[in-house]
């Protein structure tokens, strides 16, 4: 059993190093400056790099934070303060359940509710889709932060007088606020790995936009596109955007892992 | 602060943070529930009770837009498209047996990979491993999950596809296709094989985690039991897992939500072709790749609308998957919290 449950375990982590470590050399070999400072080239042209894609990503990202993080962090808050009831139960099943959705089905939500009345592909549908993708993270990441704050701290403010309002504003989120940011951080890093909810909301756009209400370029379907092309060139800078992203994202998700154990170990 | 309470009980008191309330005339604390209603408090109780009604509609919002959107291709097919197995754009014929084979596939490919080694590493993480050694393997499992769809396509296109090609599909219809019929037909490199297996890479932390922590909420007092009365540690084990069953069930039901609505990875080496066939080496389509690789190309609203159903049909089946993988591990945690 012991030699079977070592090997398993070789086997499960084997892909992990193969992956990590055949991107980081693709990619390694494929970044310098053009890839962040210049444009995509035209089709078949040699060079040009990601630069729309960069701050495409960054657009939506922000886009989505926008849409996700009110709606996550306030409910977050209701459940963990008032929300010992049966509502709260269903609440919290509802975010469990909406967390395991496929993120192209939230696409194509995104595209029924944002594109269609549009007529028009843009920023904000990806936002939207991006948006309703963070929002379980955030709300179960939020409520198990401000669950972990000691509740002397809430009886001590309402025995100075404090109303409740005011404590958890002012006392209790301060004091949760590093776990709430770690978890913001980690449903971004997840929100930027995400392509197919970028198919048909933003799109794609090959020149530079920050415009909301335009298609906007992402690392994510660029690499997409990249990586189905024909030419040597794009399937380089595939590997590229991909070292980027797994850089960031890999990261993030390890530093939220640090910041929760220490926490909960403490 | 003392002072403030005193004047607050004498005079007409105003909260600090600037909203004026004219309290009933009582002598306690304002903010105290029995005696009186801040509306600081009602405001902001009930501005959070909004948003988290938003979070509980949103899953009854979004397959109520979705019928909405599919509502040409109900219509029209009805219940049919659901076992019809052409998909002809041209003549504007749809139907979703093709997606749901391939979708089902490689889901169970998946599953069938990934279920054993999940608990082998779950049981090692859980019974065999020393602490030092059993955290950073967690970690190490649980960045497989973290890497983005997207990476894990690409890498199935450049590396995992050419090695299937040459190596994995030869040696497999060598030796398994011999007797077996599934593992035959050209190795194309692309196709439903391929695609499992980089699924069940995709699903093996979820099932990996869920396991673990069922194992390790069963209390030690059970394996001390079963060692006392002369069990080896394999057989203790075997008895742990006997307890666990429903959770590694409940974490089954997730692997399967989680391998049925991946899309990037497997859209990229699936093959894409809306055909039923036996043979697991030749290429399919599942629902999250039509999806994903015919929605802005759709030319006509029937198009658009089968589309959208089939998206429909992927939510609902993830959604009861998932309301039902989580009913089933709730219930192993709380059989062991009251125990």
């Amino acid at each position: 059993m012991f030699s079977l449950s070592l090997a398993s375990v070789l086997l499960a982590i084997a892909p992990l190093f193969l992956i990590t470590f055949y991107t980081l050399s693709r990619g390694i070999a494929a970044i310098n400056l053009d890839f962040f400072t210049q444009m995509p080239k035209p089709v078949g042209e040699p060079g040009g790099g990601m630069a729309n894609a960069i701050a495409g990503t960054g657009i939506l990202i922000g886009l989505g934070c926008l849409f996700g993080l009110p709606v996550g962090i306030l409910s977050g808050i209701y459940l963990a303060e008032y929300g010992e009831n049966s509502f709260g139960k269903i609440v919290r099943f509802l975010t469990d359940v909406l967390s395991g959705a496929p993120s192209i089905v939230v696409g194509v939500v995104a595209y029924v509710i944002v594109v269609l009345p549009m007529r028009h592909f843009s920023a904000l549908a990806g936002g939207v889709a991006l948006g309703i993708l963070m929002i379980p993270t955030i709300t179960r990441t939020t409520e198990e932060m401000i669950r972990l704050v000691p509740q002397s701290f809430r009886e001590a403010s309402l025995a100075l007088g404090i109303p409740v309002w005011k404590t958890t504003l002012r006392i209790v989120l301060p004091t949760a606020l590093k776990g709430i940011t770690t978890g913001i951080l980690l449903s971004v890093a997840r929100a930027s790995g995400e392509t197919a909810p970028l198919l048909f909301t933003a799109l794609g756009n090959r020149f530079w936009s920050t415009s909301i209400m335009q298609p906007i370029a992402s690392l994510t379907v660029f690499i997409y596109d990249y990586a189905k092309a024909p030419f040597e060139d794009w399937n380089r800078q595939a590997w590229a955007a991909s070292f980027i992203l797994i850089i960031l994202i890999v990261a993030l998700s390890a530093l939220f892992r640090f910041v929760t154990r220490s926490r909960t170990n403490a | 602060m003392h002072e403030q309470t005193e004047q607050s009980i004498v005079l007409s008191p105003k909260p600090a943070g600037g909203i004026s309330t004219i309290p009933p005339a009582r002598v306690s604390s304002r903010t105290s529930p029995a005696q009186g209603r801040n509306l600081g408090d009602v405001v902001f109780k009930n501005s959070t009770l909004a948003f988290a009604i938003v979070v509980f509609s949103l899953v009854f919002l979004m397959t109520l837009e979705m019928v909405k959107g599919s509502q040409l291709s109900l219509a029209r097919f009805g219940w049919s498209f659901l076992w019809t197995s052409t998909w002809d754009p041209v003549h504007e014929v749809f139907g979703a047996l093709p997606f749901i084979y391939g979708t089902i596939v490689t889901s169970l490919i998946a599953l069938a990979l990934a279920l054993p080694l999940g608990l082998g590493v779950a049981i090692f993480l859980s019974e065999i491993a020393p602490r030092w050694l059993a955290e950073p393997c967690s970690f190490l499992v649980e960045l497989l999950a973290a890497i983005p769809s997207i990476v894990y396509g690409l890498w199935g296109v450049f590396v995992m596809v050419p090695w299937m090609r040459l190596h994995g599909l030869p040696l497999l219809s060598k030796s398994l296709g011999t007797f077996i019929p599934f593992f035959r037909g050209l190795p194309y490199g692309f196709g439903m094989l391929t695609a499992g297996v980089i699924l069940a890479i995709m699903i093996l932390p979820i099932i990996t985690a869920i396991t673990r922590d069922v194992l390790r909420a069963i209390p030690t007092t059970q394996r001390e039991a079963a060692l006392a009365i002369g069990a080896t540690p394999w057989e203790s084990t075997r008895i742990i897992l006997g307890s666990a069953r429903s959770g590694i069930v409940g974490a089954t039901l997730l692997g399967l939500g989680r391998a049925i609505g991946e899309t990037m990875a497997v859209t990229m080496v699936i093959g894409n072709r809306p055909e039923i066939s036996a043979f697991l080496f030749n290429p399919g389509y599942s629902m999250a790749s039509v999806i994903a690789n015919e929605f802005t190309e759709a030319t006509s609203e029937l198009y658009t609308s089968s589309l959208i159903e089939i998206a429909l049909l992927l939510f609902v089946v993830t959604i009861l998957l998932n309301a039902l993988a989580r009913l089933v591990v709730w219930s192993v945690s709380k059989k062991f919290r009251t125990a």
